[in-house]
This record gives structure tokens, C-alpha cells and sequence, in this order.
């Protein structure tokens, strides 16, 4: 080893900067970590809690009606009756219709944006499409009573002529009712479904579109044979993401579904969703049945939303395992 | 294809001393006139001349970068696919310029091989097969079902897959699903083979099984294929290609280029002293 000379007192220094650093840091790293634990953990905490919550403020509806209160369908605050299936059914039914209109809508221009737009223009167009996701519920809800509503309303009567056949499409034209809120959820979700379902076609590796290419294949074929198939999962994710966004929507769908505890065949009929009761009925409950029926429709709203999330997860957490091994 | 082998001998004879090999009479498959192509504003092939003969396998060598995948991207016009892509020349088919033709039509008559393996993930072995004959339009179970056993026969594939038809393509080995992609293109019965340096991402054991599923294809077949292996080139090859920055520099039958090459770039290539 080369001699270098040092004074002792040059050595001193060395070590214990040396030490010190070392130390600094290690209690740093240390309480770093605690710190975006502590965070980390209270996330999950506010989750149990949201949930227990839930489960004590509706303890009493839950023992004094039971589970039979998920499918009684009277409400009746004043003579204290409740029974949540009505606002499940609306909620279901107006997602559901959501989904319909805006799945074809939404896989339909991801394709176009992410297959057949020249870049520029995809790029140009999913800002935009961003940014409808980005309007306010109540703006969109707004729009929906004064421009959708009366839009319904008048071709109600030519869908009930036409498709009378059907119970679907039976009833008093009111403007207001599932069918309403089914197509404002629809242009809510949209963005998730097109932005999302853009993404995972983008993702498909070229080396299977030109293989398809290769065999003879036009590009309508190429995107049905192989890029749909390969973000199959990717875009069932973004389905259960939408959906449950859907459900929990509360404001825009308030604004236009009628809010009438109804259950019925029509989808021209009035009805109320989960979200929308609470929202309505919550600051006027004064029975503590009625207070402790309202949270447990929430709770019922919660365990639906967290199941169709934690599905949507499985789906998105499936397709990125399988695109790292590829 | 009868049309072929009754192509009068008049139609071979030289119109560029470069892209002919001396002494051949065979039937050409596929030729290749004043092509030039490029990305953008960038030129990849300078006008370069080539004839591939029926029943041999043609071998294009050379350095990387210097137009070999695109000039066969070019012959199943899966160059234009690329954004930017510009193609000029003129590249015949049997006689008939395929830019006349529809692309989708070539390249059921022009199949490709691939260099890293893609068999298509959603599809079982038996479905990977039959999908060129299916976008053909083939709907008879029976005969579709003949026909991928005859292809993954003819890649010998079929003895290692027969009872596990059902089972996704991606869960073969390497080798395994460079075969069936060989599988796939061949079931549609093409006429000429592209093969984009097919084995260079297989080990030497799955390599040795694909040349020699090589020689035994070129009985009905016209294949080409680049390769960056000049021991695999000499090993398979009836002819080869060198080429170099965009431009054809030597093309003759593979054991003159490797014994006595005539141009001094492919002496420097072929014994290692570059690229």
C-alpha cells in the first residue's frame, strides 16, 4: 500500500465525519420509512374505518329488520318502512344502461384513436376526452336537466310507439327516469373507458399485429384478431373501474333519475339510486331508523364498490403481470 | 404454380449484371428492380437488383444497418406499414408487380417468419396454425384440421404438439414456437417464405432443427432469408446476398461468395476483417 502521510489529527476527522454522516443518515432512512409507513397505513386505516363506520351507524336497522331489508322494495319514512331494493335496482339498472351505451362508444374510438388516427390527432384527442372526464358531476347534471330531460322527453312517445312491444319502453313520457340517468352516466364514464381502452391498445406489441399482417390479414382483422384479444383483461378493467364509478355517482344522477322508490319494468319510469337517497334523505331523517336504514344503504353501496374495484384490480393487475413476462 | 414452370427461359436473361448469378436457368419467383426505400428522409436501399429462384434458398448477409430486413419487409410490402415508410422500383411476383396487387392478397402468397417468435398469445397451438386459413375464409373443420396437421408436419412440429393441440401457443419452448410460427405462415401454402433472421434469438440445438426444416421446405418453395450468421447462410443457402449500406454488392451461389468472392468488400465481410 502506497504511504500516505497523515496526521493523526487529520485521521480523527475522517472517521468521526465518517461516522456522523453514516449515522445521519441511517436515522434518517429510519424515520423516513416510519413516516410513509405511518401514511401508507393510514390509508388502510381510513378504508376499515369508512367500513365500520358504516356497520355501527346502521346496526339498528341490520337488528331490528334484518337481511330482509336489502330486498323489501316499500319506503316509507313516515310509517317507517324500508326495504333498499328499489335503490339498488336503480342503481344497477342505470349502471348497467350505462355500460351498454358506453362500452361500444368508448372500445369504438379507442380503436380509432389508438389503430387508425394518424398520433398527433389521437394525442390531441384524448386530451380532450380527459378533460370530459375532469367536468364537474353537477355541471354534467345540470346540462342533463336542461338539455337531455326535455332531448328524452320528446322522443319518448316515438320509442314507446316503436318499441311499446317491449315492457322496457312502456309509460308516461317524463323525461326524467333511468333511461335519463343511464345515458348521463354513460357520457361520465366514457372517458375512462376510451382513455383506458386507448392505453392497452397502444400496448400490444407489434410483432403480433404484423405477424397477423403477414398471414394476410386486413386491419379490421388485425385489430379483431390480435389487439383485442391481447387487451382483453386490460379493458375489462376499465369497465369495472367505470362501473364503479357509476355506482357511486350521486349528484348528476339525483339531478335527472326522479327519485321516486319505484320498482319497474320501464326504463322510461321514474326511480332513485343508492346515492341519490342518501344525499336527499339524510340531512331531514329524523327517525333513528330511518338515519341508521339510509347508512345501511350506504354500507350496501360501499361493499359494492369495493367488490367491483377489487375485480377491476385482479383484471389490470393480470394483464400488467402478463405484458412484464412477454 | 403452373405458371412458373412455364415461364419461358427469355424471361430470365440479365437486365443488370449485379442482381444475376452466373450460370443460373432456373424459374424466378420473385424479382427485384431498381427498389429503393427509406424511412422518412432517409434512404435504407439504393436501388438494388435481385432475382430469387424457385425451389432454392437465397441467403442475405451483411452488416447490421445495411438494408437486409427492409428490403424483404419490401417484398410483402410490410415496409409501407410503417409510418414514413416510401418505397420506389419495382418488385415482381411470378411476373406481376405486386404493387398491382392488394397487399393483403400478396402476402397470403408471400409468408413471413419473424425474428423473435410471435405466435399469437390468445390462441391455442391449433388455433395459431389455422388462422391464415381462416382469414382465407376456410370454414371446413375437417380440412382446416388436415391442413394444420400437414403444416406442423412439414415444420416438424407435429410429433411434440399432437396431443396438447388445445394448449396456448406460448407455452412451447423458443425453438418450439419459432416452428409454429413456420407452421402458421406455411399453412396457407405460399409461394415464397421471408425468413427475418429467424433463429436469432433460439439456441444452436433449435437452430440446427430450423435449417434443416429449411432444406426440406425449398422443394415447393422459394425462401429467403437474412441472416447475421454466415456459417448458417453458407450451411443452408443456394445463393446469397451481400449487401452493404443499402446496396447489393455481390450475389452469386453460395459456395463461389464464400470460396472466391469477386468483389474485395465481401472478402473483408466474409473473412471477419469488418462488420
Amino acid at each position: 500500500m502506497p504511504a500516505v502521510q497523515r496526521t493523526a489529527a487529520e485521521e480523527r476527522i475522517d472517521s468521526r465525519s465518517k461516522r456522523v454522516t453514516g449515522l445521519r443518515e441511517r436515522a434518517g432512512d429510519r424515520a423516513f420509512r416510519w413516516f410513509v409507513a405511518g401514511f401508507g397505513w393510514m390509508i388502510i386505516a381510513l378504508a376499515v374505518m369508512v367500513g365500520l363506520q358504516l356497520a355501527v351507524g346502521s346496526q339498528l336497522t341490520w337488528t331490528k329488520l334484518g337481511a330482509p331489508f336489502l330486498w323489501k322494495s316499500d319506503w316509507d319514512p313516515v310509517a317507517e318502512k324500508f326495504g333498499a331494493l328499489p335503490f339498488i335496482y336503480g342503481t344497477l339498472v342505470s349502471s348497467a344502461l350505462a355500460l351498454l351505451i358506453a362500452i361500444p362508444l368508448g372500445v369504438g374510438s379507442a380503436i380509432f384513436l389508438a389503430e387508425l388516427a394518424p398520433r398527433r390527432v389521437s394525442d390531441a384527442c384524448t386530451f380532450l376526452i380527459e378533460l370530459l372526464a375532469a367536468v364537474p358531476s353537477v355541471i354534467l347534471g345540470l346540462m342533463g336537466i336542461f338539455l337531455l330531460v326535455p332531448a328524452v322527453r320528446s322522443v319518448e312517445p316515438t320509442l314507446t310507439k316503436f318499441l311499446g312491444f317491449l315492457p322496457l319502453f312502456r309509460g308516461v313520457p317524463y323525461g326524467v327516469g333511468l333511461l335519463t340517468a343511464g345515458l348521463i352516466l354513460s357520457i361520465m364514464i366514457l372517458p375512462f373507458i376510451t382513455v383506458i381502452t386507448r392505453e392497452v391498445l397502444l400496448a400490444v406489441p407489434r410483432s403480433l399485429k404484423e405477424a397477423m399482417l403477414a398471414l394476410g390479414a386486413t386491419h379490421w382483422e388485425t385489430v379483431v384478431g390480435v389487439s383485442l384479444p391481447y387487451a382483453r383483461s386490460g379493458i375489462a378493467g376499465a369497465v369495472f373501474l367505470s362501473l364503479g364509478r357509476a355506482l357511486g355517482e350521486t349528484m348528476a344522477v339525483t339531478m335527472v333519475i326522479g327519485n321516486t322508490p319505484k320498482i319497474s319494468w320501464s326504463l322510461l319510469d321514474p326511480s332513485y339510486s343508492m346515492a341519490a337517497v342518501i344525499a336527499n334523505e339524510l340531512t331531514e331523517a329524523v327517525g333513528d331508523l330511518h338515519l341508521s336504514s339510509l347508512i345501511a344503504i350506504g354500507l350496501t353501496l360501499f361493499a359494492i364498490t369495493v367488490v367491483i374495484n377489487g375485480l377491476a384490480r385482479l383484471m389490470i393487475y393480470r394483464v400488467t403481470r402478463r405484458g412484464a413476462a412477454a | 404454380m403452373v405458371k412458373t414452370l412455364a415461364m419461358p427461359p427469355q424471361y430470365i436473361p440479365d437486365s443488370s449484371p449485379q442482381g444475376s448469378p452466373g450460370g443460373a436457368s432456373q424459374a424466378v419467383t420473385l424479382e427485384v428492380r431498381h427498389l429503393k426505400a427509406g424511412y422518412g428522409t432517409t434512404p435504407v436501399l439504393r436501388d438494388v437488383n435481385i432475382k430469387f429462384y424457385d425451389t432454392k434458398v437465397t441467403a442475405i448477409i451483411g452488416p447490421s444497418g445495411c438494408g437486409k430486413s427492409t428490403m424483404i419487409r419490401c417484398l410483402n410490402r410490410m415496409h409501407e406499414i410503417t409510418p414514413g415508410a416510401s418505397v420506389e422500383g419495382e418488385v415482381l411476383l411470378e411476373g406481376k408487380s405486386i404493387l398491382a396487387l392488394d397487399p393483403v392478397e400478396l402476402r397470403r402468397h408471400v409468408g413471413m417468419v419473424f425474428q423473435r417468435p410471435n405466435p399469437f398469445p390468445s390462441m391455442s397451438i391449433f388455433d395459431n396454425v389455422a388462422s391464415g386459413l381462416v382469414l382465407n375464409g376456410a370454414r371446413n373443420r375437417p380440412l382446416i384440421a388436415e391442413r394444420v396437421e400437414d403444416s406442423l408436419r412439414k415444420a416438424a412440429l407435429w410429433d411434440e404438439v399432437k396431443d396438447k393441440l388445445r394448449q396456448p401457443g406460448m407455452s412451447l419452448s423458443g425453438g418450439q414456437q419459432q416452428r409454429l410460427c413456420i407452421a402458421r405462415a406455411l399453412a396457407v401454402e405460399p409461394r415464397v417464405l421471408l425468413m427475418d433472421e429467424p433463429c436469432s434469438a433460439l439456441d444452436p440445438i433449435a437452430t440446427a432443427r430450423i435449417e434443416e426444416l429449411m432444406l426440406g421446405l425449398k422443394n415447393n418453395l422459394t425462401i429467403i432469408i437474412v441472416t447475421h450468421n454466415m456459417q448458417q447462410a453458407a450451411r443452408v443457402s443456394d445463393y446469397t446476398a451481400f449487401m452493404l449500406t443499402g446496396e447489393l454488392v455481390e450475389f452469386t451461389q453460395t459456395q463461389q461468395i464464400f470460396t472466391k468472392p469477386s468483389d474485395k468488400r465481401t472478402e473483408d465481410y466474409i473473412t471477419g476483417r469488418f462488420g
